[in-house]
């Protein structure tokens, strides 16, 4: 789409969106968001960029094939899973740990790489079907 | 380690041996051969351990629980029985790998084949040492499955991988009949294990069910073993590399349903239906085994045939239930895997060598390779019983069995006769006339084989002069304890080559006369068969094809009447029957929601977002092309997402937003992709009953949703949620406590079927629509007008 106006906003739009994305996943376990509605979101910011410059830049952009992406995010998660077992404990049990970093407790667990892993999995699965339909719908 | 932990390890060998048959064949070559030959000869070191218990008549089981909820066991029982076929599955599998190694001597896949051929010797382990029913089920299905790769090896052949699929089709589809068999054996008597099983034979035989599980068994008896009418596929399977020949299809597979015979004997065996039915199918396959193979002039289907003869006269006695009968059904079934197993390899010889294997063209080899015609010779001598061959006496136990003077006994006899003597016809086709007579031209100069190819002949036909001789210790350990283990009660096979004379004796006498004469008019015999089958002009073999291609038009036509590839026929009949499944049991069983009361107090907000859904949904309706009617939707999806944020769910109004917008994104691209026209252009009276259908879908949600929720809310499981997201999960938001934590596996799954449907979808949109139609279109009858 040839839009002056679109082109210039989008970057910052793009850049805000998937920032916020992010900020939405790792809120998630105490506040309203998650790793669903963050990659939601993610997906939209990446069609907002499409829709501006073309698929082939949001493909340059974020460098893996979606699908990988996908993928990459349903073994996260399975291996969030598998990590209990290491433990000996029920499959998918969520781990904890609360490491000091920089004088702060920051607890982190298998459940929030879980979580992640489903971020990655809908931004990688949905973009990947928004950018083909869009593609074929160029030529 | 325990005997027990070994013996698992030894059923495990074979499998870990497949796995890195390719890399030390990358290695080393076709020697790899020598090492992999390990793999069977420490099992057959390990088994020999077992020999002591069993001469005495124990029994060895042992086993892990598997599946403990259905009381499934890994489970093997070591007798008499299972301890001659593992040893003669270990001990000619150590004989077959070396064979191979210098059989297919450079080929770019030997080790490939290596691979396979070791998974099938663990199958086939596996099959004869359970059990537990499902364990031999699975090793059962696994022999067919290996089988299956080994026999379509040469795979860029359509000869090969047609008789790979038919075997597959025929052995494997067998299994299943084996499988129902087991089952209704099972809830018979509640016992899955065949050691526990031979107690309850009283009570199976007065069942009922007997005869459902007695021709269900026979059903995957009969297909693995070649029985006629299912006799085909075995030489079709001829198309595999000849150690595959020597090795499944005459020793060791095709006796797995004369093996299950044998094992079930005392449960199934000795009622007047296993008398009946065992003995008529093994005759006919006796004869009519023996009469194809005279008619080949191909080495390895005369062999091919001949094995069909062999098994049909296993089934003979497994059936017979005469005294002697079982004993001979040990002793033959020994016999038949040494010498066989021997005759097909010295068949791979001359074809490696000479580059043909047509027993006309053959001819004067016996100065080129001598080592090669002497295996050749005693192996024949065995198959033909003539002294001191352990040929021999098994076939004197054989007419031991069936002489008697009644009826009955005298047609087998005769049939049996006539049987051998063909046999012992086509032994001495593809044993002498190769070697003898004048030289002929061969499209390979001949010579002696490599030490690699005649070793295995060598050594099986030696064993066979062997056995014969020391007959007194073969019986005590090997035989004795097979037949003892077969009836069920204790027997002692007794028969050596010390001279005796009776009746079969002289029906021994009457069967190699038989035999020479035979022999002699070969050709004319050959003629004259060939001359009857030409009459006939169908068998089962076409028989097969015709089934599958009836199989194949028939999955067309119903595929065709389903699936027609229209959209909006699928779209009708998925929504139609949604509103019938949301709309008629409500009314049937008198379910239906009260009416809802209208709340008084409710706030302006609220009502005016209200009046915006309606106002999408009136725009949807309204819009004059498809594109607004899209965007149209995403008002009232707008709309609901309000409400949920305002009833307090944040997350779900939250994803709705997303939902829609992206929902709204993806739409219009599709629209963009389909091509259609902006707008809807047909007539009304096409257009209502979509209308209606819509309606009715809506009207059966509504009543649905007012049903569920006017239902006592049950809150155990939001309490337990608010309950614990805090203090098991660390964390406050439940919603998201229940998508990643409590209900994770759960969601595990959804990602997984989310990357499921996008890869579904990518494939989608990249196919081309002809490429679409050339995958569909595999019509059988298209294919016929096409050639």
């Amino acid at each position: 789409m040839r839009s002056l106006i679109l082109r210039t906003v989008a970057p910052l739009i793009v850049g805000l969106m998937v920032l916020f994305s992010i900020f939405v996943l790792l809120r998630g376990h105490n506040e309203p968001g998650g790793g669903f509605i963050g990659g939601l979101i993610a997906v939209a910011a990446l069609s907002i960029y499409g829709i501006a410059f073309g698929v082939e830049t949001v493909r340059r952009a974020i460098v893996f094939h979606p699908l990988a992406i996908a993928g990459a995010g349903l073994m996260l998660s399975t291996l969030s899973g598998l990590v209990s077992m290491v433990f000996h404990v029920p499959f998918m049990t969520g781990l904890w740990i609360y490491p000091v970093i920089l004088g702060e407790e920051v607890p982190l667990s298998s459940v929030m790489t879980f979580d992640i892993g489903v971020y990655l999995v809908v931004v990688g699965a949905v973009t990947s079907v928004a950018l083909s339909l869009e593609e074929r719908g160029e030529d | 380690m325990s005997v027990a932990d070994l013996t698992f390890l030894a059923l495990l060998l074979p499998f870990l041996g497949a796995i890195v048959a390719p890399l030390v064949t990358r290695i080393l070559g076709h020697n790899a051969a020598w090492a992999l030959a390990l793999v069977p000869v420490a099992i057959f070191l390990h088994l020999t351990g077992f020999s002591a218990e069993i001469a005495r008549g124990e029994v060895v089981t042992g086993g892990y629980a598997w599946v403990p909820s259905f009381q499934v066991r890994f489970s093997w029982l070591i007798d008499g029985l299972s301890l001659t076929f593992m040893l003669l599955i270990s001990g000619i599998g150590a004989l077959i790998v070396l064979y191979s190694g210098g059989y297919l001597k450079g080929h770019p896949h030997q080790g490939r084949f290596f691979s396979f051929l070791l998974m099938f010797m663990g199958s086939m382990l596996g099959l004869v040492a359970s059990d537990s029913f499902l364990m031999l089920f699975i090793f059962w299905e696994l022999t067919s499955i290996t089988s299956f790769l080994l026999i379509g090896f040469d795979h860029q052949r359509e000869a090969a991988r047609r008789a790979a699929l038919q075997a597959l089709v025929v052995t494997g589809g067998g299994g299943l009949f084996l499988l129902a068999g087991l089952i209704i054996l099972w809830n018979m008597t509640g016992i899955s294990q065949f050691s526990l099983l031979t107690a309850f034979a009283p009570q199976v035989k007065a069942s009922p069910l007997y005869l459902a599980a007695l021709i269900l068994v026979l059903g995957g008896a009969f297909t693995k073993s070649a029985q006629f009418p299912f006799h085909f596929w075995l030489p079709n399977a001829m198309e595999a590399p000849t150690p595959v020949s020597a090795y499944l299809h005459s020793a060791t597979m095709v006796k797995a349903g004369v093996y299950l015979l044998m094992r079930l004997y005392p449960v199934l065996g000795g009622t007047p239906a296993w008398q009946i039915i065992l003995p008529v199918f093994g005759a006919a396959t006796l004869i009519i085994g023996a009469l194809l193979a005279v008619r080949q002039t191909d080495l390895k289907l005369m062999l091919a045939y001949t094995t069909v003869s062999s098994l049909g006269l296993l089934v003979l006695l497994t059936g017979f239930g005469a005294p002697y009968a079982i004993e001979a059904a040990a002793l033959y079934l020994v016999a038949h895997c040494l010498f066989k197993g021997a005759l097909f390899m010295v068949a791979g010889s001359i074809d490696h060598e000479t580059g043909m294997r047509d027993v006309t063209r053959l001819g004067g080899l016996r100065s080129a390779m001598p080592l090669t015609f002497a295996a050749a010779l005693a192996s024949a001598a065995s198959m033909g019983g003539l002294p001191p061959f352990f040929g021999f006496l098994a076939k004197e136990e054989v007419y031991a069995a069936l002489y008697a003077f009644d009826g009955r006994a005298i047609i087998f006899a005769a049939l049996a006769v006539v049987g051998n003597a063909l046999m012992f016809a086509a032994a001495f086709a593809v044993a002498l006339k190769p070697f003898i007579g004048k030289r002929v031209e061969t499209p390979q100069a001949a010579h002696e084989a490599p030490l690699l190819l005649w070793l295995g002949p060598a050594v099986l036909a030696l064993m066979g002069l062997a056995v014969a001789l020391l007959s007194g210790t073969v019986h005590q350990l090997i035989t004795s304890p097979m037949a003892s283990a077969i009836a069920g009660e204790a027997r002692v096979v007794t028969i050596s080559l010390a001279p005796h004379f009776g009746v079969p004796a002289a029906l021994s006498t009457l069967t190699v006369l038989l035999g020479i004469g035979f022999y002699l008019r070969l050709a004319r015999l050959r003629a004259a068969i060939a001359a009857a089958l030409a009459a006939i002009g169908w068998g089962p073999d076409r028989g097969f094809d015709q089934a599958m291609r009836g199989l194949v038009r028939l999955s067309c036509a119903v595929t065709r009447r389903l699936q027609t590839g229209r959209l909006d026929i699928y779209m009708t009949a998925t929504f139609t029957l949604l509103a019938v499944v949301l709309i008629v049991p409500p009314f049937l069983y008198g379910e239906l929601a009260r009416a809802p009361v209208f709340p008084q107090d409710i706030p302006l907000h609220e009502l005016a977002i209200m009046a915006i859904a309606v106002i999408g949904l009136v725009a949807v309706i309204l819009a004059q092309d498809r594109l607004t009617a899209i965007v149209s939707l995403g008002i009232q999806g707008f709309s609901v997402a309000v409400i949920f944020l305002l009833y307090g769910a944040p997350d779900l109004a939250f994803t709705q937003f997303m939902i829609e917008t992206l929902a709204v994104v993806i739409l219009a691209l599709v629209m963009t992709r389909l091509r259609l026209s902006p707008s809807d252009h047909r007539p009304l009276r096409e257009s209502l009953p979509d209308a209606a259908i819509a309606l009715a879908c809506g009207l059966g949600a509504t009543l649905f949703l007012l049903k569920v929720t006017q239902a006592p809310f049950d809150t155990g499981l939001s309490d337990f949620f608010n309950q614990y997201s805090k203090t098991i999960a660390h964390g406050a938001n439940v919603v998201n406590v229940i998508i990643v934590d409590f209900r994770g596996t759960d969601t595990l799954g959804e990602i997984a079927v989310v990357m499921i449907a996008a890869l579904a979808i990518l494939s989608l949109v990249r196919l081309r629509a002809g490429s679409l139609r050339r995958i569909a279109d595999n019509d059988p009858d298209a294919e016929e007008a096409s050639r």
